[in-house]
């Protein structure tokens, strides 16, 4: 059995799933990792030490920024060449676009955000969530190759092992496009949510701290942004220390405290990461529903009856500019930063 | 301009989903038009106002689905069309975006047609660039800004590591991100002539094409184990005090 892993990133920094892809297809046989782009030694090596038996290698000027229908129309000619069982990739957005692209030209379908893999008789069956997370379902695809994208940190990262090496092969680029990428604004602090093991986040609570006084001039509006910034700083400290990254509710996002990329929720990121902790965040379904998987849940706020505290593990109430500081502290300690 | 906005119904968030004989109930909760399609509409019509021209709002999906339509039409678009068909019961995303492609033909084409970033219910994310690809039309994904320019659209896409700036020529299919702005609610005028409107439907037939044959099927469908979520209140005599025994909780947990 032959499976295709497209190994996912963003100008040389992989998507620490497209590895935990790369074990899966282990299981089945033999692991071909995808490497499209300019400069990828660094990542072929690494696909390699992941355990990949071949790597195919697309290096193409014109594949240096990622574009869906070059992208799509490169993959589904390598798979049309060398008819794989299966192609897995990360979940991302880009992978949801070319997956979905390169589905139509192999006619085939793609699953989704998978969270479980088997194989029954000779049959992929792959579990994801539908309806928020609310049901789980089984899937199958007569299709072939199966596509899937699976979840990060639900299977396991095989271990890597320095010096591995296998087959290089070079591909060839299908550069052909409908569109142009005119390369990227001022980049927005890489946000990593999906893969981040730990997430601490800010409400519309992080601009509630009357005893802040902004800068001289500032009107009302200005007046809380700025002070939900001296709440995020807290929040970011917090978040540093425990090697995590910060996330926000819609409120804090609509409110101008932090940009979109940090959201999360029904209309932000679903995140399943170990450690959330959610600071000054009421606790509304729509935020719920992308977090509640989270293995630990820690609630802090002021109000005893906010709902959050029903999804809680551990819950405080108090003021986030008192706890979350003297929190980040006691873990300095104890952790012995 | 003319557009075409594509939008799902989808049960409310808060519904309480279960599985009733393998098949999925959510009682007698509302549907509702997908959020993120509102987004979908929204954009539609902010490209409407600004380049002037047509609004159209189409799904595909069941009877009751003319309510989610009913919303677009409220918001502003200029009319609506319904696919529905029995022969739809088991159609996949590729299958849905087939449809998608065949009835946007069948209105005459567009400029642009514009998608949400995913529904509620299945939530592939998959429809609008399997759309793009059956009617080969550019793919400009994830859009928080759109721009045009001379029959070119110009889009910046909401990415996790930026905002990366993609162009092409229309027709385009587009897909948006909350960041194009806030959906309008319907005004008053609206709401009183969307619940005049006669939205008609489309069988398959009438948008000349087959029942796509599924090639995903689902096998089995259950409900997530409960989690057990006894929480524990932290007090203590001072924040320091509180902060101590949370942060032992916290390392008992081994999450860290
Ligand atoms: C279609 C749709 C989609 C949506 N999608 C999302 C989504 O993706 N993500 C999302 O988050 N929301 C989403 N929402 C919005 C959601 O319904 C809530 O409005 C939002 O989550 C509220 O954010 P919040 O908890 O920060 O603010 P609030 O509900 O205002 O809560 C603020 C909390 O902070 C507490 N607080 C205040 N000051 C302090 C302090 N000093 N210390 C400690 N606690 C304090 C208060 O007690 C309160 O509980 C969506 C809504 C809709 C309709
Ligand atoms: C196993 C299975 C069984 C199914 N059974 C049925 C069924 O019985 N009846 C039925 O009608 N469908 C059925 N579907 C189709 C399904 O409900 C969706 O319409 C389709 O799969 C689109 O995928 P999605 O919901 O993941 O949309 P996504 O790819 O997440 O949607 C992205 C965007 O595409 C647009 N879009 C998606 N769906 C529609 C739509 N229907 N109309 C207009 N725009 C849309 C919206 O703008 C949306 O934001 C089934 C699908 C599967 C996989």
């Amino acid at each position: 059995m032959k499976t295709f892993v497209y190994i996912d990133h963003f100008k040389g920094e992989v998507q620490p799933a497209s590895w935990e892809a790369i074990g899966l297809a282990k299981n089945y046989g033999t692991a071909v990792a995808l490497v499209f782009g300019a400069d990828t030694d660094e990542i072929t090596k690494a696909a390699f030490e992941y355990g990949a038996d071949e790597v195919i290698v697309v290096d193409d000027a014109a594949l240096t920024d990622y574009l869906a229908e070059p992208y799509a129309s490169t993959l589904s000619a390598l798979a049309a060449s060398s008819s794989p069982d299966l192609i897995l990739f990360p979940t991302t957005a880009r992978t949801r676009e070319m997956a979905a692209m390169s589905a139509v030209d192999l006619s085939t379908g793609v699953l989704t955000d998978v969270t479980g893999f088997e194989m029954n008789g000779d049959q992929f069956v792959a579990t994801r969530p539908i309806y928020e997370g609310k049901l789980l379902e089984k899937t199958v695809c007569s299709g072939k190759p199966v596509m899937a994208t699976i979840r990060g940190r639900v299977f396991p990262k095989p271990a890597r092992e320095s010096g591995k090496t296998g087959t290089l092969t070079k591909g060839v680029a299908k550069t052909d496009t409908l569109s142009t990428a005119h390369g990227y604004s001022a980049a927005e602090s890489a946000v990593n949510l999906g893969d981040a093991a730990v997430i601490v986040s800010g409400g519309r609570g992080v601009s509630n701290n009357p005893s802040l006084t902004p800068p001289a001039g500032m009107d009302e509006k200005q007046a809380e942004v700025w002070r939900a910034q001296q709440g995020f700083a807290l929040i970011t400290d917090l978040a540093v220390l425990l090697g995590g990254a910060v996330g926000a509710s819609r409120a804090a996002v609509d409110g101008g405290y932090i940009t979109y990329a940090h959201q999360v929720g029904q209309t932000g990121k679903v995140v399943t990461p170990d450690l959330y902790i959610a600071c000054g965040i009421s606790g509304a379904i729509q935020h719920l529903v992308g977090m509640r998987n989270a293995k630990v849940i820690v609630a802090i706020n002021k109000d005893a009856d906010a709902p959050v505290f029903k999804q809680a593990r551990y819950g405080v109430v108090g003021d986030l500019f008192a706890i979350v500081p003297a929190l980040t502290e006691a873990m300095k300690k104890k952790m012995g930063k | 301009m003319k557009i075409i906005a594509c939008i799902k119904q989808v049960p409310d968030s808060e519904a309480k989903v279960k599985t009733e004989g393998g098949q999925v109930s959510w009682g007698d909760a509302p549907l509702v038009i997908n959020p993120f399609d509102e987004y979908a509409v929204e954009g539609a019509l902010q490209q409407k106002e600004a380049s002037g021209g047509t609004v159209t709002a189409l799904c595909v999906g069941g009877e009751s689905a003319k309510d989610a339509l009913k919303h677009a039409l409220a918001m502003g678009a200029d009319d609506a069309v319904l696919v529905s068909d029995a022969a739809l019961n088991d159609i996949d995303t590729v299958g849905a975006a087939r449809v998608l492609a065949a009835a946007i033909n069948k209105i005459g084409g567009a400029d642009m047609v514009i998608f949400g970033r995913q529904t509620l219910d299945n939530g592939a994310g998959l429809t609008p660039a399997q759309t793009a690809r059956i009617i080969g039309w550019p793919m400009l994904g994830l859009a928080g800004q759109i721009k045009v320019d001379a029959g070119s659209v110009s889009v910046e896409r909401v990415l996790e590591e930026g905002r990366q700036t993609v162009s092409a020529k229309m027709p385009v299919v587009l897909s948006v991100v909350q960041s194009i702005g806030e959906p309008r609610y319907p005004s008053f005028m609206g709401i009183r002539k969307a619940s005049k409107a006669t939205i008609p439907v489309w069988s398959l037939a009438d948008i000349n094409t087959a029942a796509p044959a599924p090639v995903i099927t689902r096998t089995e469908l259950t409900t997530p184990p409960a989690q057990e979520k006894e929480v524990e209140m932290i007090t203590g005599e001072s924040a320091a005090d509180i902060a101590d025994k949370l942060a032992d909780k916290i390392l008992a947990e081994k999450v860290l």
